[in-house]
């Protein structure tokens, strides 16, 4: 590995120093960086491994289940689910369920970032604005926000804006309080570094408060988007517009149906979909951990 | 006041004339400064009247709670003396602390760039002087790296780079080498002579390591503790290049510990 070698020899140097540099480098922690698409190769497999096994052990205690003959004439094994599933891929109503819920979930999710980045701004940094409205967003994030749909489907409709409407209120608490708490627990001997270095105001705040409140911002995103997606999911069995198939519409015709197997089969899309986006956050999370140096393995 | 005659040995960098005019010392009038208020109140500092000149090197000893560290804090302007005067004559601080305090989220360039860019410094001049400053603490090679793959003494080199990016008269260190074994910390004495001789920096060491303020310093002021009263200065007529465990090293900070003991004593009775 390139840290292990002595990086240089400089006559003007004295060989003690390039000694100790070279002792210094092999005390460092070493770097974990093979080349790049085997370690992504070996990522994938590691995250990968797991997902399959456990699908695969529900899958069998479900058919154990289905065999032992419970409920069996309404309560359909894997088989008959994942092929109802394999045919509703095959139609274009599933898809264009999907995209509808995506874009709401994109716009819901979007503005709530928006709203609650702005707001958390405000808030960190502003001291009265603090003390007003500081613990009435802990307040909000605590409330469950399917409360809150009569009151959007009073001052909206049974329109998409009071879904949307549901969502923000939903994700925004949190993101503006992963920011809040991210600049709070900026580590006060790097504020004092920061503005040693003659960093004040904007600057300050660009290149030092934003970029040590990261990790905690993204941890607010990450539960905003689950309230997110749960308000989504709240508010499309709540909310059915005509003419606009959704994931949750699909759902409720399901139970006006009594049609299980399409139901089992919609709620796999569900949780395939959550388990992506959250494994995208996972990503960008496990990814700044590293740059940070805040993983076991590498310090 | 056990004041040692000075100008036996006066180092070649003090000799030289200031550089481009006038380079501002540190001055400290009378200065006190008290934590909390009524009974709770803690006097840290008191009455310390202290002068830096230009380019020296002056350390700072004391037992634990004599306020060091708090006296740094009132020079480098990030807190506010109680009562008194303190002046570093418009000349631009930098500080280095115990712990490298760099920026987890940059890389060592990163870090010692950023400084520049506080300064408006554009980005072809602020990528030379960085690469300039990482040789000069002999990191070159090491510029990608993030501070958690570094060990304890690159960081703190990485954090003497940046301290150095801010091109200040005044450097404050407040015992920048004390998490570090001793051969590193060795190691880093040599340099931080070699690059405190190619400028005229005047520095202000806190330390509790009484060796070590008379390896490295012009001067070595000694405080007290609770409050922090400057109670004795001593001279370091030594000539450079200094080693740790040479015989007049040993010699003189025997003479501060004896000092700092009769201090001690003083204080327990």
């Amino acid at each position: 590995m390139p840290a292990n070698v002595p990086p240089y020899v400089d006559k003007n140097v004295p060989a003690y120093v390039q000694k100790l540099t070279y002792l210094e480098s092999l005390e460092a922690p070493p770097d974990q960086r093979g080349p790049g698409y085997r370690r992504l190769a070996a990522r994938a497999w590691s995250a990968l491994w797991p997902i399959g096994l456990a699908i695969v052990l529900v899958l069998a205690v479900w058919q154990l289940i289905h065999l032992s003959g419970w409920k069996q004439a309404i309560f359909p094994g894997p088989g008959a689910v994942l092929s109802n599933l394999w045919h509703q891929a095959q139609t274009g109503l599933l898809w264009h369920a999907i995209a509808t819920t995506a874009q709401r979930a994109i716009i819901g999710f979007g503005l709530a970032v928006l709203i609650g980045a702005v707001v958390g701004a405000l808030v960190s940094r502003i001291r009265p604005l603090r003390a007003a409205v500081g613990s009435l967003i802990t307040g909000l994030q605590t409330l469950p926000s399917i409360a809150w749909f009569p009151f959007a489907i009073i001052l909206f409709g049974i329109s998409t804006q009071a879904i949307l409407f549901v969502i923000i209120l939903g994700a925004a608490p949190s993101v503006a309080n992963g920011l809040i708490a991210g600049v709070d627990y900026t580590p006060p001997l790097l504020l004092k570094a920061g503005k040693m270095m003659g960093l004040r105001r904007l600057s300050l705040y660009r290149y030092l408060i934003l970029p040590a409140s990261l990790p905690a911002f993204v941890a607010g995103l990450k539960q905003g988007w689950a309230f997110a997606w749960r308000s989504l999911m709240a508010g499309e069995l709540l909310v059915i517009i005509a003419n606009q198939p959704s994931l949750g519409v699909l759902l409720s015709t399901d139970q006006d149906q009594s049609d299980m197997a399409s139901a089992t089969a919609i709620i796999i899309v569900i949780l395939i979909l959550g388990i992506i986006v959250h494994s995208l956050f996972s990503l960008a999370d496990g990814t700044i951990r590293r740059r940070w140096g805040l993983t076991g393995q590498d310090s | 006041m056990a004041r040692q005659v000075s100008s036996v040995t006066v180092t070649d960098r003090r000799a030289a004339p200031p550089v481009g005019g006038l380079r501002e010392s540190v001055r400290l009038r009378s200065v006190s400064k008290v934590f909390g208020r009524g009974s709770s109140a803690v006097r840290a500092l008191d009455q310390v009247t202290l002068e830096v000149p230009p380019g020296e090197f002056t350390c700072l000893i004391g037992a634990s709670g004599c306020g060091k560290s708090t006296l740094l804090s009132l020079v480098a302007g990030l807190e506010q003396p109680t009562s008194g005067e303190v002046s570093t004559g418009g000349g631009r601080v930098a500080f280095m602390f115990q712990e490298p305090a760099l920026f987890p989220w940059l890389t060592a360039t990163g870090n010692v760039e950023l400084a520049l860019r506080a300064r408006g410094i554009g980005k072809a001049e602020r990528r030379r002087r960085t690469a300039e400053l990482l040789d000069t603490v002999h990191l070159t090679g090491f510029g990608g790296k993030r501070p958690h793959q570094l060990s304890g003494g690159m960081r703190q080199r990485v954090a003497l780079a940046r301290a150095l990016a801010q091109d200040a008269d005044v450097l404050l260190m407040d015992e920048p080498f004390g998490a570090l074994d001793a051969m590193t910390r060795d190691v880093l004495h040599d340099e931080l002579d070699r690059i405190c001789a190619g400028r005229r920096l005047t520095v202000l060491f806190v330390t509790h390591n009484v060796r070590e303020a008379v390896r490295l310093g012009d001067r070595v002021v000694v405080l007290s503790s609770r409050p922090g009263r400057v109670i004795a200065e001593f001279d370091v007529p030594i000539e450079r290049p200094r080693r740790i465990d040479s015989a007049p090293v040993a010699e003189l900070a025997a003479r501060v510990t004896d000092r700092l003991r009769e201090e001690m004593s003083r204080d327990a009775s």
